[in-house]
């Protein structure tokens, strides 16, 4: 489904990105790990559209996406929920969600995916009309996943969705990452916490300093005695 | 003149004034906003709109064509500009886009220079009278200039209308979405240069009725006449808040307020002896504020703008850093 191929990325002069390949096929949740700076979030910013790959190419569905500007990747299915959430804190939940379906023209779609948003969050809906900007960081974090399920995603780039939230809501999104998959959504998921994403993950790649230097089924990553060493807190 | 009558007088001027100073301000806000680019050509698009409507009228075309091609030919001049001048260095340091804009404003008043010349015209011109926005109405003891009147109702028209846009319509909600976090509206599929060129279009088209309205208070127009309106303009946006379109229209009419304020009072001590039985104000008005001091307005204005400034950084709607996530 997504073809990543000997991609060079570059901030300036520094390279943030080098010789990167990896492939997502449909179907499969996909994770990407390793620590701060090693060019995950680049990774999903250079398939979103962001940031443009110096050298190598992307595919998504056999058609080449390195050169499209962002809008036109998201209509093709490719979303892309930013670290850090980014909703827009001076609209309401509501409008949050209505401009994560700007790219959709079908109304009546988009009506049944704000339903099924909601039941998934119910607590989004308590509080539609409220500034997105009053909401708690679980709750941010809800809505920027669900403006992004707004844009009907077939493949959907999560990054670091659970950063800085408490435990329970850590689980609480994980929960929810499960839920998309069983909808058929295939995803690529950014993570720190390395554990949960492997046990949500078929498949998993280990990225450091720009490279990547690992990549295998996610149960086998669980095991390898580097992983554990480097990302799953050695030994435990 | 009784004192309530006074009052109300100089209420609807300050309304007026700060209608259009909220026009030109939302402008500048909408791009800024978006672009992060204060964008000091956009009073050339006064100029430019003045001039298109004066050559109209002055070619004896109907007032109504002539006001279309005013709005239409200014709208095509600030989409070009966004095209050309601003579009390439869109991702340049911030000063760069300032020199520019500053650039374009130098382009667009040489442009008329020249075309004033070529079209046998002086460089300063009159500024054709339109009936509709002459003489004075009175209400009962109250005259006011038809033209306080127009500037007021168009002022508050426009505005409404533009709410309405980025509150009701996905456009105009995408819009502000990309004013708050221009890379998060990509990601939403946004087309982000259709969002920047409507930010264009709306700013045009409320310069040019604010560049109408302006020439025709000013009854001559000439090359430079934007300046002084986008110094102002740019003061309301930042007393307002800078880069919110609220905060804009907030700003232009406070700015009113306190302009026609820092004029009235001083002229309060002329109209108060016939009408008070307070001796101490008049002596207090008299003293302190007599009419010789209007013409140090400005002056006042700035003093308020740093006084409020000091208080909060952000203007009055304003967050202090809007830019820390960029």
């Amino acid at each position: 489904m997504l073809q990543i191929d000997n991609i060079d990325v570059y901030y300036g002069k520094i390279q943030a990105l080098r010789g990167v390949s990896l492939n997502v096929n449909e179907g499969e949740v996909v994770a990407l790990i390793g620590s701060n700076g090693a060019g995950k979030s680049t990774t999903l910013r250079t398939i979103s559209g962001l940031q443009r790959p110096r050298q190598g190419s992307i595919s998504y569905n056999g058609q080449r996406i390195d050169a499209l500007p962002p809008h036109d990747i998201v209509r093709l299915g490719v979303v892309h929920c930013p670290e850090g959430r980014r909703i827009f804190g001076s609209l309401s939940l509501n409008e949050n969600l209505r401009l994560g379906a700007a790219s959709q023209s079908d109304r009546a779609l988009t009506e049944r995916t704000r339903r099924e948003v909601y039941d998934m969050f119910p607590r989004l809906e308590e509080r539609q009309s409220q500034l997105a900007s009053t909401l708690s960081g679980g709750e941010q974090q809800m809505l920027a996943i669900g403006r992004a399920l707004m844009s009907q995603p077939k493949l959907l780039l999560l990054d670091e969705p659970s950063l800085g939230l408490a435990p329970l809501l850590v689980e609480s999104v994980f929960a929810i990452i499960r839920r998309i998959k069983e909808q058929g959504v295939t995803m690529l998921l950014v993570e720190q916490n390395a554990w949960q994403a492997l046990e949500i993950a078929d498949r998993g790649y280990v990225m450091e300093t720009g490279n990547i230097i690992l990549a295998d089924k996610a149960d086998a990553l669980l095991t390898n005695p580097q992983v554990e060493q480097a990302y799953l807190g050695g030994g435990v | 003149m009784s004192l309530p009558l006074y009052a109300l007088q100089q209420l609807i001027n300050a309304l007026s004034i700060g209608s259009l100073y909220a026009l030109v301000a939302v402008g500048l806000a909408m791009v800024f906003g978006i672009l992060r680019l204060i964008n000091f050509a956009h009073g050339d698009l006064m100029m430019i709109a003045a001039y298109i409507a004066a050559f109209a009228l002055i070619a004896q075309i109907p007032l109504p064509i002539a006001l279309l091609m005013m709005v239409g030919g200014t709208i095509l001049v600030g989409v070009v500009m966004e095209r050309v001048a601003y579009r390439p260095i869109r991702t340049a340091p911030a000063v760069a886009a300032l020199l520019t804009s500053f650039a374009v404003g130098q382009i667009l008043q040489n442009s008329m220079l020249l075309l004033s010349r070529f079209a046998g015209q002086p460089v300063q011109i009159a500024f054709p009278t339109i009936d509709a926005l002459r003489g004075v109405v009175a209400i009962g003891d109250l005259t006011i200039p038809r033209l306080n009147i127009v500037s007021l109702v168009v002022g508050l028209v426009l505005l409404f209308l533009l709410n309405l846009f980025v509150t009701r319509t996905t456009l105009g909600l995408s819009m502000r979405a990309a004013a708050e976090d221009l890379q998060a509206a990509q990601l939403m599929g946004i087309n982000t240069n259709r969002v920047i060129v409507t930010a264009f279009v709306i700013g045009s088209t409320l310069a040019s009725v604010a560049g109408l309205l302006y020439a025709v208070q000013a009854g001559t127009i000439n090359p430079d006449m934007g300046f002084s309106p986008i110094l102002k303009a740019f003061i309301a946006a930042v007393i307002g808040g800078f880069g919110s379109i609220s905060g804009a229209v907030v700003g232009g009419y406070t700015l009113g307020l306190l302009e026609v304020l820092l004029t009235a009072l001083p002229g309060l001590g002329d109209i108060l002896p016939a009408a008070t039985t307070a001796p101490g104000v008049i002596t207090f008005f008299k003293t302190y504020l007599p009419s010789s001091l209007s013409s140090w307005r400005d002056a006042f204005v700035f003093v308020a703008l740093i006084l409020l400034l000091l208080v909060r950084p952000g203007g009055i709607l304003g967050t202090i850093d809007r830019d820390s996530r960029r």
